[in-house]
Parts: structure tokens; C-alpha cells; sequence
């Protein structure tokens, strides 16, 4: 068995928009089991970055190796079978509106396992119960949750075929500190609970109080680069002019 | 001069602007239906989601076609008589209306309504699911959106309107029969008399490609709406708006054209 102390491996990854470079050559690996969070300017290039780790975009350039795979020897159709490997958190949840919690849920297993009614409704129980939510929604429309509410269920239907990556962009921004303080909590609870099948957290963030707790490395973005990378104790005293100014903001 | 240089180099990249818009819209128009194609072909294939939208579509427009269809039926009627009375061809009423609600009221009508009401329904659902991030969700998941979202939507569609188009004729024959016979006084009999010998089997099957043709394209042009909106709700107003004008310009535009080649080849 191949073991490899790295889940993701950007290797000189070049990105145009036409025109634009937005991501300029960027050297970057991220370890696996951990919490790694991505910090930078907007407009740096986050989220195209999160989309290259997803096979969404292709590199103009330069590699993308996930889990010690190159994404672009992939074809389509295995490319979006590895997506099953991944599970994401969008900023808003992104639930179907016409779904109900349990169908949201229990979508994936649909999709990708053989299981009977029985075994979702069981599994989806075990994932309600994992983000603090209770039965009682089971059968609601997301328009009739909370955002908080739709962040768990989100983060549920993101967990339901246990993923080895799990993906966040931006999963506090526009929040109240309430809820934010409880996306960050179910984060760092999510990573524990998967460390010992050695889950890869990614987290696209602003919030540095936040990043500081939860992170064990942090890296920084800048102009589609990546100029810092660090084990959280060591980025807070980084002398990066840039990541100083970010963190002064 | 100078002023004149700058303003005619100013006409012309505009032109030249709308030009690289109009041909980079219908590159991305023709490259959407042309991955829809695609994936309609790949398993799994999405049974479930085509009946369901079958069944939206044609709940959401049943009745709507049967209203618009008794009533073109009638006063087309009524005109034709009109005119046919003055050279006692009262004959010909029947197999004319027949004719018209076969071969263009029928299907264009009907193209047009559900261009108005399922092309824009179309537009709003995936367009809402597009800003919502739902589709990258989708996509995220490893499910092609295309074939989730635009699959369904596209073959229910195309196959519902030829049935709608039918239905548009049946009612529409009633219409025309009843105002005939009970308002405008024609004998029953002579309603009927010349049908055989003016309409074939052939006039009804050029109603169906046709309506068959419009419905494929009102449900790609509605779906490619929904899946070009950027920005927030007034995206999905936009697109929504879009996919209605451009699903009824094209059902009258194409109607032309696949009429002059359908009279050739049937
Ligand atoms: N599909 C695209 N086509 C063209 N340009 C794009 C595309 N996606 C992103 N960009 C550009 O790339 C740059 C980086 O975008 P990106 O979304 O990655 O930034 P970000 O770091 O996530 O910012 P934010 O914090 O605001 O989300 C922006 O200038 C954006 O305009
Ligand atoms: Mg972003």
C-alpha cells in the first residue's frame, strides 16, 4: 500500500483566464489527516485553487495530485467517480430547495450506493446526530431551516460518504458570530471525529481568530501565489510584510 | 478628419463587438445542446426525473392549450365562414380549419404557450440553482448537471409537446364543429363531407415533427438560460426573460423553414 504523508500536491500550477493569470505557479503540498486553512486577499485565487483540487478547472499548467493521483490522467468519467472521495461545504449550504433534510442527506447514498431505504434512513440519523441536529427536521424543506441549521445539513449531506477530503469555502462568511462560532466548532469537531481514518480538512477562510484556533497549518495566497505556508504556530509569527498586513486588517 | 477616423473606428469595433457576441453566444449555445446530446445518451439514465417534468409539464399546460385550442377552433371558424359563404364553398370549412389547426395552429400555438409558461419555469429552476451554487453541487458530487438537470427537462419536453399539440387539434376541432353546426347553421354532414379528400394522414404527421421539432428546441433554449445566469435573482429574471422571447422567436422563425422543407420531402 502506497502511503504518502501529502493529500493534495500543487506542483508549478499555472491558471489563465484568457488574459489573466490567476494562479501563478504555485508550489504547495497539504498534509494529510490535518486542518489546513487557505487565507488571502480577495480575488487572490482561493476558490479557483479549491477548484482545481476538484478537477472543476484544468491546469494550464503544472500538476494537481490528489491523494497520489494526477487528476489530469484522468478521464471524465473517473475523474467524477474520485469526487465521491471528496465531500464540500459551499457558503450557503447549496441544498436542493426542493429537497427535504433527509433527501438532501441521503442524496449521495442515493446516487452511489445500493443501499435500501432502511440503511439511509439509519445513516442519515448517525449524520444528523454527528452535526447536532435533531430528528424533528428530518422531513423539512430547507426554507424552513436556519442558516445554521442548512450549514449542518449541509455539512451532513458533505459527511454521508465519508469522505477522505472535505472541503470549505468560506464556511463563516456572512454569519452572525453565533453561528459562526458554531460552523467553527462543527468543523474542528468533523476533523477529530475523522482523524483516525486520516480525513484531510481544507478550509478557504477571512477569519483569522477563527483559522488560528482550528488550523494546523495555515498558507497564504497572494496574486495567485502561495507565499506562506506554516504549522499554525509558527505562521502567527511569520514577518511575510503581506500576511502581516492581512493580519493586522 | 481626425474626429472622423475616431468615430468610424468607434462604429465599427462596436460592430465588430456585437459580431464576437452574437457568434461567441451561438458557439456556446450550439456546444450546450451539443453536451446535453451527450449525456442523454450516458447512463444512468434519469427516468424518474423525465416522468416527473413529463408530468409538470403537462399539468402546468393541459388546460391552457385546451382554452387557447377551443377558441382559435372557433373563430377561425367563424372568419373562414365568413368568406366561404360569399362563394357558397361551405363545403371546404370543415377540412380547412382541420387543416390549419393541423399543420400550423396546433403546433405552433402550442409551442408558443409552453415556450411562455415551461421554457421560462426552465430558466428560473436551474438559473435559482446556478446562484444558489446547487449546480456546483451537483457537479461536486461527481453528477453532470447537464444530465441531471437539462436531460430530463429537454426529453420530456420534446415528447410532451407533440402530444399537447394533439390535444390543441382534438379540442380545436370540437370548437370549430360546434360553432359550425350550432352557431353558423352548416349541416353536420356537409362539415365533414370533403375531410377525406383534403386531409391526409400526412398533414397531421408534418403537425407532429413539427411540434416535436419546437418542443426540442424551447426546452434547450430555456435550460441554456438557466445555465448561463451570473450574479444573483436579477440573473434568473433575465435569463428567464430570455428563454421566452427566444423560445417564441424561434418556434415562428423555424416554423417557417420547417415547413418549406417539410412540404418538399412529405
Ligand atoms: N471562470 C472564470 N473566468 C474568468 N475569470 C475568473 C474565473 N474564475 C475566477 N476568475 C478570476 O480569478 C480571480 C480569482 O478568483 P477567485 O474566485 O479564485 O478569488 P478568491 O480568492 O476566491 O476571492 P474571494 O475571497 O473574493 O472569493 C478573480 O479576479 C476572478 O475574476
Ligand atoms: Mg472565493
Amino acid at each position: 500500500m502506497e502511503t504518502n504523508e501529502y493529500a493534495i500536491e500543487f506542483s508549478h500550477l499555472i491558471k489563465n483566464f484568457g488574459e489573466h493569470r490567476v494562479l501563478d505557479g504555485v508550489d504547495f503540498k497539504i498534509h494529510k489527516g490535518k486542518i489546513t486553512t487557505i487565507l488571502g486577499f480577495s480575488g487572490a485565487g482561493k476558490s479557483t485553487l479549491l477548484k482545481h483540487i476538484l478537477g472543476l478547472l484544468h491546469p494550464s499548467s503544472g500538476v494537481v495530485r490528489v491523494l497520489g493521483k494526477d487528476l489530469s490522467q484522468l478521464s471524465e468519467f473517473s475523474l467524477r467517480e474520485f469526487r465521491q472521495k471528496f465531500g464540500m461545504l459551499f457558503q450557503y449550504a447549496a441544498l436542493f430547495d426542493s429537497k427535504t433534510t433527509f433527501e438532501n442527506i441521503a442524496f449521495p447514498l442515493v446516487e452511489f450506493t445500493k443501499n435500501s431505504y432502511d440503511q439511509n434512513m439509519e445513516r442519515v440519523k448517525e449524520l444528523l446526530d454527528a452535526v447536532g441536529l435533531h430528528e424533528r427536521t428530518l422531513h423539512r424543506l430547507p426554507s424552513e431551516l436556519s442558516g445554521g441549521m442548512r450549514k449542518r445539513v449541509g455539512l451532513a449531506r458533505a459527511l454521508a460518504l465519508k469522505p477522505e477530503i472535505i472541503l470549505y469555502d468560506e464556511p463563516t462568511t456572512g454569519l452572525d458570530p453565533i453561528t459562526t462560532k458554531m460552523v467553527n466548532d462543527l468543523i474542528l469537531e468533523t476533523a477529530v471525529r475523522g482523524r483516525e481514518r486520516q480525513m484531510t480538512s481544507v478550509i478557504i477562510s477571512h477569519d483569522i481568530a477563527a483559522t488560528f484556533r482550528i488550523s494546523d497549518y495555515v498558507a497564504f495566497l497572494d496574486h495567485g501565489k502561495m507565499v506562506e505556508h506554516l504549522p499554525v504556530e509558527e505562521f502567527k509569527k511569520s514577518q511575510h510584510p503581506l500576511v502581516r498586513r492581512f493580519m493586522e486588517l | 478628419m481626425n474626429f472622423l477616423t475616431k468615430y468610424f473606428k468607434a462604429q465599427i469595433e462596436k460592430l465588430g463587438a456585437s459580431i464576437l457576441d452574437v457568434v461567441g453566444g451561438l458557439g456556446r449555445f450550439s456546444n450546450f445542446a451539443f453536451l446535453c446530446m451527450y449525456w442523454m445518451f450516458k447512463r444512468p439514465f434519469r427516468t424518474k426525473l423525465g416522468w416527473e417534468q413529463f408530468y409538470f409539464i403537462g399539468n402546468k399546460s393541459i388546460f391552457i392549450v385546451a382554452l387557447t385550442a377551443a377558441f382559435s377552433g372557433m373563430v377561425m371558424t367563424y372568419q373562414t365562414y365568413l368568406g366561404f359563404t360569399l362563394i357558397s364553398a361551405d363545403g371546404f370549412l370543415g377540412p380547412i380549419v382541420a387543416l390549419a389547426l393541423a399543420k400550423e395552429l396546433g403546433p405552433v400555438f402550442t409551442g408558443l404557450i409552453i415556450a411562455g409558461r415551461c421554457g421560462a419555469a426552465m430558466a428560473a429552476q436551474i438559473g435559482t440553482m446556478k446562484v444558489t451554487e446547487q449546480v456546483d453541487a451537483l457537479e461536486v458530487m461527481g453528477i453532470s448537471s447537464h444530465q441531471y438537470l437539462a436531460v430530463p427537462r429537454i426529453l420530456a419536453t420534446t415528447f410532451m409537446m407533440p402530444i399537447l399539440s394533439t390535444i390543441f387539434l382534438l379540442v380545436g376541432s370540437v370548437g370549430s364543429y360546434v360553432v359550425g353546426t350550432k352557431v353558423l347553421q352548416i349541416d353536420g354532414d356537409l362539415y365533414f363531407s370533403q375531410l377525406g379528400v383534403f386531409m391526409f394522414i400526412s398533414d397531421i404527421f408534418q403537425g407532429l415533427i413539427k411540434a416535436t421539432v419546437f418542443g426540442y428546441l424551447i426546452a434547450v433554449i430555456g435550460t441554456y438560460q438557466g445555465f448561463s445566469v451570473k450574479g444573483g435573482a436579477d440573473g434568473v429574471g433575465k435569463a428567464t426573460n430570455l428563454a421566452v422571447v427566444w423560445g417564441m422567436v424561434m418556434v415562428l422563425i423555424v416554423d417557417y423553414f420547417l415547413t418549406s422543407f417539410l412540404v418538399l420531402i412529405l
